[in-house]
């Protein structure tokens, strides 16, 4: 009767059925471990195009906004090509497509990535690409909370899935079979998967849950052992196999194999994630079978630790208990009264932190810079003054949604961050472009005119060059030596003809044959040098074609000069405003969505602070009850053994001869008597 | 006694549910605010790639744009500390690298260290760097190169082999 009553007033059976809930998964969610995600970007040494090569030096770091932003950015571009097929990007196209989907389903756009993989699916693409994409489709699926879509999205792979994702794939199945009940379909798919490096504990993890779900109990609990018995120097690989030994100890215990039980919470790392669960059940094991006094050793140990965990508040309980169970009372009530001390401290913990979070410090804190250069920042945001004790909150924090809204909610300060960057930016372009504006536009008048007169000069020499091209060509045709006279054989030429021309029968013959002699000299010049001079002329052209090119480069270099100067400052104002618009609108979103995610964060953090706080008052009055009762107890032990103490000190007592004469004072003169009547 | 402990665990009990029934914030609103969220993601990526290209074609015109990017030549273990860049004789880039950048480099990212502007023309290029081997022995070097730069933008790889103490360079 007083066991029953002291186990209700701890909740310790409850307790630990919680735990066995948690950890054996009454939520389907909740018992499967789920193995690392792989990295679907691979390693890239083969680079075709450096901004690709950017975009994922953004993505290995984890920067999916930057990655996504890049990644997008330079897809559009590609497809407004004229001819992209001879772009160096399309070697990296496949890739591009199925990273921004991978990199947007990180980023938390499950929907878009959705949208991008039906995209590939709906494509004309060769059948292993489409086998990854409906796995990729499926894992969003999954992620989603929608294990029937995820398996109808399976259900589309038909034949070979490439060989690097194909582990993860049937992983994912098995997965997602347990997720809809169908435990005997994922242990066939996990037996085969056994021995997978990259999946190495998780497979045997999941082996075993399926096996005790499917009713395969006995081979369940023979898969969890093997994991269970396994150490590794990795954290996260030890809290698995930590993991699967609590969970069989919680098992078995709950199964009312105590002997069997304990082995497991010994093998729980005393330093990893699950070591108080594992020492209150280890304490728990042994009160069970009455073993107060081994029970005591796990739990005083536990009592110990951090004060606001669940399982050490719970063992402050326990262990006066056990001191009670032991007819210890005096230190039952020393520990009771000690329990309490720490309750009351604690629950002033919670209603401060409690205050602090209404009051917006922890929304204050998570957006600090801090939150992104240092690790588990929400944890160590207890360090602020006035900031909350998550402590309290570890487990609420461990949750996939909590996580998901804590992300969510670092994601929109970003966003807004950016924003105001951009906001700010915008209004330096518009200086700029002011500067710009000042300082160009008193130029380009005096350029311009100079400009024209360098236009002109060109237009000359376009002239003069089609001028001399086109009797070059013509000579080529018909010989035209008059055509290559030098200006003074020219002018001589013309003087002959004039001469020529003036001629009278009264001329005398000397002065014909004179000025046809000279003709003669100036034609047989022309004619024996015609060859060498046409040779000439071709070679002037060329000069001449130079010089227009010298010239043309000049205008070509002030084209651009001129139009760089104008672009500069033309054009951008409309854009300027149309964005900072549509920045201001999303500021706008994006403020009123931080609200709104703050406040359920706020929401949930305080709902589970109300809890432990609740959890801690009842702790309160069991405590006192608890510590009256032992009081209680030890005063009627102590009187017991003080009337134990007087019987047998009368005892002792009975054991001296009894006087059989009257001490003297105690007889009666007989003189005296006589004397007074 | 018994009867008033049992009353009293009764009403703990009762509080504690009630307590656990208000901290379901309901599926839909999650899943409503969530979608909201996905969409002015979307939205902002938009708007930041284009703000993007509005900043190069403001700050960074391809006429005279120029641009460097650091990578590694293979995927060893080789941890780059710091890379200088000289520019016609002019430090224009000199950064530390932090374990996230080391490990994106040895996957095969590409960082863009500079952008700028620069006239057509040569220009000296000289590259340094600091990093320690796998065994961690110091290694650096610097090397040289000459930037020819036309009308269109410019982009050069510094490539670092680290174990070779070695840089190349490459024009795209």
């Amino acid at each position: 009767m007083r066991f029953r009553q002291v186990s209700a007033l701890f909740g310790a059976a409850p307790s630990s059925l919680r735990v066995l809930a948690a950890v054996l998964g009454l939520l389907p969610g909740a018992l499967m471990a789920t193995a690392p995600a792989e990295h679907t970007l691979p390693s890239e040494h083969n680079l075709k195009d450096l901004f690709y090569g950017e975009a994922m030096f953004q993505a290995y770091q984890h920067n999916y906004f930057d990655a996504i932003v890049e990644l997008d950015t330079e897809l559009e571009q590609y497809h407004h090509l004229d001819e992209p097929e001879r772009d160096p990007f399309t070697a990296h196209l496949g890739q591009a497509e199925f990273g921004v989907g991978d990199l947007e389903l990180s980023y938390r756009m499950h929907r878009e990535a959705g949208r991008a993989i039906e995209a590939v699916l709906k494509g004309d693409v060769p059948q292993p690409v489409r086998n990854e994409a409906a796995y990729r489709l499926a894992k969003i699926q999954y992620h989603k909370q929608q294990p029937r879509n995820a398996l109808h999205a399976l259900e589309m792979i038909h034949g070979r899935v490439p060989e690097r994702v194909r582990p993860q794939e049937q992983f994912l199945r098995a997965q997602v079979y347990m997720e809809l009940g169908r435990f005997a379909e994922a242990v066939a798919i996990l037996d085969d998967l056994k021995g997978d490096k990259s999946l190495d504990g998780f497979v045997e993890y999941n082996l075993g849950i399926a096996l005790l779900k499917s009713g395969e109990e006995e081979r369940g609990v023979v898969e969890l052992t093997a994991l269970g018995k396994r150490s590794s120097s990795d954290a996260a690989q030890q809290a698995l196999y930590d993991k699967t030994n609590l969970l069989l100890g919680y098992y078995l215990m709950d199964a009312g194999q105590l002997e069997l039980a304990r082995p497991y919470f010994d093998r729980v790392h005393l330093e990893g994630p699950f070591s108080n669960r594992a020492l209150l059940g280890a304490g728990w094991v042994e009160a069970r079978a009455g073993r107060y006094d081994r029970a005591l050793v796990p739990w005083k140990m536990l009592q110990a630790r951090q004060g606001t965990n669940e399982a050490v508040q719970e063992a402050m309980l326990a262990v006066p208990y056990a001191y009670g169970k032991l007819d210890v009372h005096s230190t039952a009530a020393i520990n009771y009264g000690r329990a309490l001390d720490a309750f009351g401290r604690e629950i002033d913990t919670l209603n401060s932190s409690i205050k602090s979070i209404r009051e917006g410090k922890f929304l204050e804190a998570l957006r600090r810079k801090e939150a992104d250069q240092v690790q588990n920042w929400v944890v160590a945001l207890r360090q602020l003054p006035g900031a909350p004790e998550t402590h309290y909150l570890l487990d609420l924090m461990a949750s996939n949604d909590y996580q998901e809204f804590l992300r969510n909610y670092h994601d929109l300060n970003d966003l807004y961050e950016r924003n105001e960057s951009w906001l700010d930016s915008l209004k330096s372009y518009e200086n700029l472009i002011d500067l710009r504006r000042a300082y160009y536009e008193p130029l380009l008048p005096d350029l311009d005119h100079k400009f024209r007169q360098l236009d002109a000069r060109i237009k000359v020499r376009i002239e003069q060059r089609d001028k001399f091209a086109a009797r070059i060509d013509q000579m080529l045709v018909s010989r035209r030596p008059e055509y290559l006279a030098k200006a003074e054989e020219q002018r001589a030429l013309l003087s002959l003809k004039q001469m020529h021309a003036q001629l009278t029968p009264a001329s005398s013959d000397s002065t014909r044959q004179r000025i046809a002699r000279l003709a003669g000299v100036l034609n047989w010049r022309l004619a024996t040098e015609y060859d060498q001079r046409l040779t000439d002329a071709y070679k002037h052209l060329q000069e001449l074609n130079k010089e227009i090119e010298a010239l043309q480069a000049v205008y070509q270099s002030y084209v651009r000069s001129r139009q760089a100067a104008t672009q500069s400052y033309v054009g951008y104002n409309e854009t300027i405003h149309r964005l900072r618009a549509q920045l201001q609108n999303t500021q706008g979103r994006l403020k009123t969505l931080m609200a709104r995610q703050g406040n359920m964060l706020e929401t949930l953090a305080v709902n589970e602070l109300d809890r432990r706080r609740a959890q801690l008052e009842s702790y309160q009055i069991k405590a006192r009850f608890a510590l009256a009762d032992s009081y209680d107890r030890a005063n009627e032990l102590q009187e017991q053994r003080e009337d134990q103490r007087k019987i047998e000190k009368h005892k002792a007592s009975e054991g001296e001869p009894l006087p059989q004469d009257n001490p003297p004072e105690l007889e009666a003169p007989d003189s005296q008597e006589g004397g007074e009547q | 006694m018994f009867r008033i402990l049992q009353i009293t665990i009764f009403m703990l009990l009762s509080s504690v549910v009630f307590a656990q029934s208000a901290q379901n914030v309901s599926r839909d609103q999650i899943r409503g605010l969530d979608e909201q969220i996905q969409d002015v993601k979307k939205d902002v990526i938009g708007l930041t790639s284009e703000l993007d290209q509005l900043e190069e074609k403001l700050l960074f015109p391809s006429n005279t744009q120029v641009s460097f990017f650091v990578s590694l030549a293979d995927a060893s273990a080789f941890n780059l500390e710091s890379v200088e860049v000289k520019l016609d004789n002019k430090v224009v880039a000199h950064h530390l690298y932090t374990f996230r950048e080391i490990e994106a480099l040895q996957k095969g990212g590409v960082q863009k260290i500079f952008t700028g502007n620069l006239q057509a023309g040569s220009h000296p290029l000289q590259v340094s760097f600091i990093g320690k081997s796998e065994s961690g022995s110091e290694r650096r070097a610097n090397a040289s190169y000459q930037v020819d730069k036309a009308v269109g933008p410019k982009f050069v790889e510094i490539k670092i082999a680290g174990a070779e103490s070695a840089i190349n360079f490459k024009d795209w």
